[in-house]
C-alpha cells in the first residue's frame, strides 16, 4: 500500500505534473490569469504558421524516404538469399545507434554547396559550376532525417515479413503468381500494416526532432515546430507561448498513436494467426546482388561515408582540404580534452545523468510493471497507464512541461542536474516499462506461487526465483534508456545550465560556432563513447538488444 | 477427523459466482480427483485451498484448523502443502536437484538431510540421472516428474495438482497417469487433482467430484459415477448416455415405448411424477431376434437409423418402434447391422439410473 503510494506521487512528479503544468502555463499570463492571448501569439505570425506546416511537410518527406529505403531492405533480409545480410543488420544498427546530429554534421561535410567533399569531387571530375547536392535545402534536410531513422521502418516491416509463412506465397504461385506479382500481391499487402506503423512513427519521430533542423535547417533558413520552440527560449524567454505553440505537435502524437493503434488492432497483423508455417528463402537469382547493393548503398550513405569524414575531420588541420600527412594533427582532441574548460565535464555528465536517469526510470518501472502484470493492485493498471503516457510526448515538450513546472520557485531547479535527470528518466520512463513488463511477463506467475507453496514469502521468490531470471533483460533494459539517454538532445537543450551541459548539448553549441574540426573531435569522442556501452551492451544482453521490439 | 475440510465454499469475481457452496472432506491419504469442463470453478476452489485466492464465503479446514475464511487466509507459504502447476513452474535458473531441494532447504533442514532425501526422491522418479541437468535441457515428461519430485519431497499435508497433464501428448499423458498414482501409493500423501479428462480423474482417483458451474454434482468412487449417476450432467459429462424422460405412477415407470417397476430401477422407492432416466449405450441389449429376457426386463422392436464404426465398438442409433425414442446403442465391432434393418432391444433395469 505504501509502495503504491509512493510510486503514484513519483509518477505524478514525473509525468502527470508537468504535463498539467504545460497547459496550465499555455491559458495563464504571467501574473496567473486566465488568457487566450499566448494562442493568439504563438499563431498569429505568418512565420509560425509556416513552421507548423514546415514540420508536417518534413515528417511526411522523411517517413517517405525512409519507408522507400527500409521496404526493400527489410525484405532482402528476411524473405530472400540475399548475401550479406550479418553486414546489412550491422548497417541498419550502426545507423540506429549513431546520435542523429552527427549524422546531420557529417553530411554537412560531405554535401555542403561549396566545399562540401561530394561536390568537391564532382566538379573534379566533371567540371561543373553548380553542386551536385544541397544539404542546406529541404529535400537534403528530408534525406538527412531519413537515412538516420529508417531503422524503424526497417524493425517493423521486418518483424511483419519474419511471420509470414512460405505456405502464403506457395498459395499464390501454385494459382498463377511469379516471383514478383506474388510480393506485389500478397507480401506487401500482408506487411501493410507495419509499413504505415513504421511510416507513422518515422514521421512523429521527424517532428519531435530538434538537433537535426537545428544544424541544418536554421542555416538554410527552413523553420520548423522544434526550432521555433527554442527561438521562444532564446532571450526573452516566452514560456507561454512556448507551451501554447507546442499543443498542436501534442495532438498531432497522441492522434497519430491513437491511429496507428486502431489500424493495427483493426487489421490485425494477419499473418500472426498463420501459426508456424515452413519460412523458405525465395532464390533471387542475379537479382540478389541488386538488392545487396541497394543495402550496402544504405549504410553507405548512412553511415560510413558520415562517419569517416566526421573522422578525417577530427584529425584535420582545416577539413577541406582532405587527407593528408601535412594537414593532420591531434590539435583538435587536444584541445577538447586538456584545454576546453567544458568537454571533460560534459562527458562526465552525460555519463552520470544518463546513468542515474536510467537506473531511476528502470526502478520506477519495475516496481509499476510488477504491480502490474501481477495485478497486485486495482490502481496497478492506472499507474502503468501513466509510465507509458510520456511515449506520446515528444522529448521537446517534456522538457517545456518540466522547464514550466520546476524551473522556476518553489522549485527553481532550473540548470540543476536533479531536473535534466529526471527530465530524461521520466522521457524514457515508457522504454524502461516495456522492457521491465515484457521481463516480467516472460516469468509465469506459478514460478513465483511454486515457492510459495513450499513455504517461501514473496520476498523469498523475489530473491530466488523472479530476480535471477528477469536480471539479464532488465540490464539490456537497462542499457538501452542508458545509451538512449547519453545522446538526448531535445529534452536537454532547454534544461541544462552553465555547468550541466551534456555532450549532445555542448556538441549543438559547438556548431553554432562554427568550428567543424574541434566538433568532428567532439563527436569523435561521443562516438567512441557510445560504442564501448553499445559493445558492453551487446556483450551481456546479446546481439541485437537495441533493436528488439518490445 | 478429515484432514481436509471444505465448508460451503464460495468465490465471486464481480457479479459471477465461480465457486458456489462447495462442500468437500478429504480422508487421510485420500486422492480426490475435482473434475468438469472449463470455467466450472475446479481450478479456482484449488487456488483457494492453497491459499492463492482467499473465499467469499465459507472456510477450509487443515487438521481441524481454519487455514482460509472471508476475513482471514494463511498465506500458501504456511500451508505445508505443495502443489503442481499446469506449467510445472519449474524453475529455469536451478539444476534439477537444485529445484528439488529448494523446499527442503526453505525449512532449514541440515544439507546432508537435505542432500540425501533429495537424491532418494530422484531416485524414485527416475530423475537420478539428470540431477545436474537445467530444465531447458529436459524434455516435457521429464520436467513433469522434476515437478512431482519436488512438491512429494517434502512430504506436504496435502498435495494439490492443477490440469498437471494437459500440456503433454497423449501417450505420455497415460504414462503419467500411473506415474502419479504410483508415487500416491507410495507415499500415500493427501491429494487433489484438478483435470477436465475424465478418463485421467478415473485412473488416479479415490473418489470424483464432478464440478459444474461451480457447485459440485456429485461426488463418488469412478466407477458409481458411471454407473449410478445422479444428475442430468454428470451422466452426460460421464461417458456418452441415453436420457429418457418417463413418467412414475402406482410404482410404474412408463416411458414412450416401454414401462417397467419402478423398484427395479433404484435403491430407494420413487415419488410418483415425472422422472429421468439415464442408460448407457453399453448397457442396451442389441439382438437380431426377439431376445430372451427375464421377466421385468423390457424388450422393443426397432430399426437402425443411423451408424458409425469407432474402432473398438460399433455406435448405432436406433429407433424403438411405436416410440418418439432415439436410443444410442453400443456393440462389438462384429455385430454388423445395416442402416434400415430390423432388431431387437433388451434393456435391464439395474442398469438404468434415475437422474435430477
Amino acid at each position: 500500500m505504501a509502495l503504491w503510494i509512493a510510486l503514484a506521487l513519483a509518477l505524478a512528479f514525473l509525468v502527470a505534473f508537468p504535463l498539467i503544468k504545460l497547459m496550465i502555463a499555455s491559458v495563464e499570463t504571467r501574473d496567473g490569469a486566465f488568457t487566450l492571448n499566448n494562442y493568439a501569439t504563438a499563431y498569429g505570425r505568418a512565420r509560425y504558421l509556416e513552421a507548423l506546416f514546415n514540420s508536417l511537410k518534413l515528417g511526411a518527406l522523411s517517413a517517405a524516404i525512409a519507408t522507400l529505403i527500409a521496404v526493400p531492405m527489410a525484405w532482402a533480409v528476411s524473405r530472400t538469399d540475399m548475401p550479406g545480410k550479418g553486414f546489412c543488420w550491422a548497417m541498419v544498427m550502426a545507423a540506429f545507434v549513431l546520435p542523429p546530429y552527427l549524422g546531420a554534421i557529417g553530411w554537412i561535410l560531405l554535401a555542403g554547396p561549396n566545399s562540401g567533399f561530394l561536390n568537391v569531387l564532382w566538379r573534379a571530375v566533371t567540371g561543373a559550376e553548380d553542386p551536385i547536392v544541397n544539404i542546406y535545402t529541404f529535400s537534403g534536410l528530408a534525406t538527412v532525417i531519413a537515412l538516420h531513422s529508417f531503422p524503424l521502418v526497417f524493425l517493423f516491416v521486418k518483424s511483419a515479413l519474419d511471420l509470414i509463412s512460405s505456405e502464403m506465397e506457395d498459395a499464390a504461385n501454385i494459382l498463377g503468381a511469379g516471383t514478383f506479382a506474388t510480393m506485389r500481391r500478397v507480401t506487401l499487402p500482408l506487411a501493410g500494416p507495419a509499413i504505415l506503423g513504421g511510416f507513422i512513427i518515422v514521421f512523429l519521430e521527424t517532428i519531435a526532432l530538434f538537433g537535426t533542423p537545428a544544424i541544418i535547417g536554421i542555416p538554410a533558413r527552413i523553420n520548423v515546430v522544434t526550432t521555433q520552440l527554442w527561438q521562444f527560449f532564446e532571450h526573452p524567454v516566452r514560456m507561454e507561448v512556448a507551451a501554447a505553440y507546442a499543443m498542436p505537435l501534442l495532438l498531432i502524437t497522441v492522434a497519430m498513436i491513437g491511429a496507428q493503434k486502431l489500424l493495427l488492432a483493426r487489421k490485425g497483423f494477419v499473418s500472426q494467426t498463420g501459426k508456424g508455417g515452413e519460412r523458405r528463402e525465395i532464390k533471387l537469382g542475379a537479382w540478389r546482388w541488386v538488392m545487396f547493393a541497394w543495402c550496402a548503398g544504405v549504410g553507405l550513405f548512412a553511415v560510413m561515408l558520415p562517419v569517416m569524414v566526421l573522422v578525417q575531420a577530427s584529425f584535420a588541420k582545416a577539413w577541406g582540404r582532405g587527407l593528408s600527412v601535412d594537414n593532420f594533427t591531434f590539435r583538435n582532441y587536444y584541445h577538447l580534452l586538456f584545454e576546453h574548460d567544458m568537454a571533460l565535464t560534459s562527458v562526465w555528465n552525460t555519463i552520470w545523468f544518463s546513468a542515474a536517469a536510467a537506473t531511476i526510470a528502470l526502478i520506477i518501472a519495475l516496481l509499476v510493471a510488477y504491480m502490474v502484470v501481477r495485478k497486485l493492485s486495482r490502481f496497478a493498471d492506472a499507474l502503468g497507464f501513466l509510465a507509458m503516457a510520456p511515449f506520446v510526448i515528444p522529448g521537446i515538450i517534456m522538457a517545456i512541461g518540466f522547464y514550466a513546472a520546476y524551473a522556476s520557485p518553489p522549485f527553481a531547479m532550473y540548470g540543476t542536474a536533479a531536473l535534466i535527470i529526471l527530465a530524461f528518466a521520466a522521457r524514457f520512463l515508457p522504454i524502461a516499462f516495456a522492457n521491465a513488463s515484457a521481463a516480467m511477463r516472460a516469468v509465469h506467475p506459478e514460478m513465483e506461487e511454486a515457492v510459495r507453496i513450499l513455504g517461501g514469502g514473496r520476498m523469498t521468490a523475489i530473491r530466488f526465483v523472479t530476480a535471477p531470471l528477469v536480471k539479464r533483460a532488465l540490464l539490456g533494459g537497462w542499457l538501452i534508456v542508458f545509451i538512449v539517454a547519453t545522446r538526448e538532445l531535445s529534452a536537454a537543450v532547454f534544461l541544462v545550465g552553465p555547468r550541466t551541459r551534456t555532450m549532445s548539448v555542448l556538441l549543438y553549441d559547438l556548431s553554432e560556432a562554427g568550428n567543424f574540426e574541434v566538433l568532428a573531435a567532439f563527436g569523435g569522442i561521443l562516438l567512441v563513447i557510445t560504442m564501448v556501452f553499445v559493445a558492453v551492451g551487446m556483450k551481456l544482453a546479446g546481439r541485437d538488444f537495441m533493436l528488439r521490439r518490445s | 477427523m478429515s484432514r481436509l475440510i471444505l465448508s460451503n465454499l464460495t468465490k465471486r469475481y464481480g457479479a459471477l459466482t465461480v465457486v458456489d457452496g462447495v462442500d468437500l472432506a478429504l480422508e487421510e491419504g485420500e486422492f480426490v480427483s475435482l473434475l468438469g469442463p472449463s470455467g466450472c470453478g475446479k481450478t479456482t476452489t484449488l487456488r483457494m485451498i492453497a491459499g492463492f485466492v482467499p473465499p467469499d464465503g465459507g472456510s477450509i479446514a487443515l487438521d481441524g484448523a481454519i487455514i482460509s475464511a472471508p476475513d482471514s487466509v494463511l498465506p500458501p507459504e504456511r500451508r505445508g502443502m505443495s502443489m503442481i502447476f499446469q506449467s510445472y513452474a519449474i524453475w529455469p535458473n536451478m539444476t534439477v536437484e537444485e529445484n528439488v531441494a529448494f523446499g527442503l532447504k526453505l525449512r532449514k533442514l541440515p544439507n546432508a538431510e537435505v542432500r540425501a532425501r533429495t537424491a532418494e526422491m530422484l531416485e524414485t522418479v527416475q530423475m537420478a540421472h539428470l540431477a545436474g541437468r537445467y530444465p531447458a535441457e529436459l524434455s516435457g515428461g521429464q520436467q513433469q516428474r522434476v515437478a512431482l519430485a519436488r512438491a512429494i519431497v517434502i512430504k506436504p499435508a496435502v498435495l494439490l495438482l492443477d490440469e498437471p497433464l494437459s500440456n503433454l501428448d497423449a501417450n505420455l499423458r497415460e504414462e503419467m497417469r500411473f506415474e502419479i498414482r504410483r508415487l500416491h501409493n507410495a507415499f500415500r500423501i493427501t491429494t487433489v487433482y484438478v483435470t477436465h479428462d475424465q478418463a485421467e480423474a478415473m485412473a488416479t482417483s479415490d473418489r470424483i467430484a464432478v464440478m459444474h458451474a461451480g457447485r459440485v454434482e456429485q461426488i463418488d468412487a469412478p466407477h458409481l459415477l458411471y454407473a449410478r449417476p445422479r444428475t442430468r450432467f454428470v451422466a452426460g459429462f460421464i461417458g456418452r448416455t441415453n436420457l429418457i424422460e418417463g413418467n412414475v405412477a402406482n410404482d410404474i415407470f412408463a416411458a414412450d415405448g416401454f414401462s417397467l417397476p419402478a423398484s427395479s430401477m433404484a435403491g430407494q422407492a420413487l415419488p410418483p411424477g415425472p422422472t429421468l432416466v439415464s442408460v448407457r449405450p453399453q448397457s442396451i441389449g442389441l439382438h437380431r431376434g426377439v431376445p430372451d429376457a427375464p421377466s421385468g426386463h423390457p424388450v422393443m422392436q426397432g430399426t437402425i437409423l443411423e451408424r458409425t464404426y469407432l474402432g473398438e465398438s460399433w455406435d448405432y442409433v436406433v429407433s424403438p418402434a411405436e416410440s418418439g425414442l432415439r436410443l444410442r446403442v453400443a456393440a462389438p465391432p462384429l455385430d454388423v447391422h445395416d442402416v434400415g434393418g430390423a432388431v431387437w432391444l433388451a434393456l435391464d433395469p439395474r442398469q438404468l439410473a434415475v437422474v435430477q
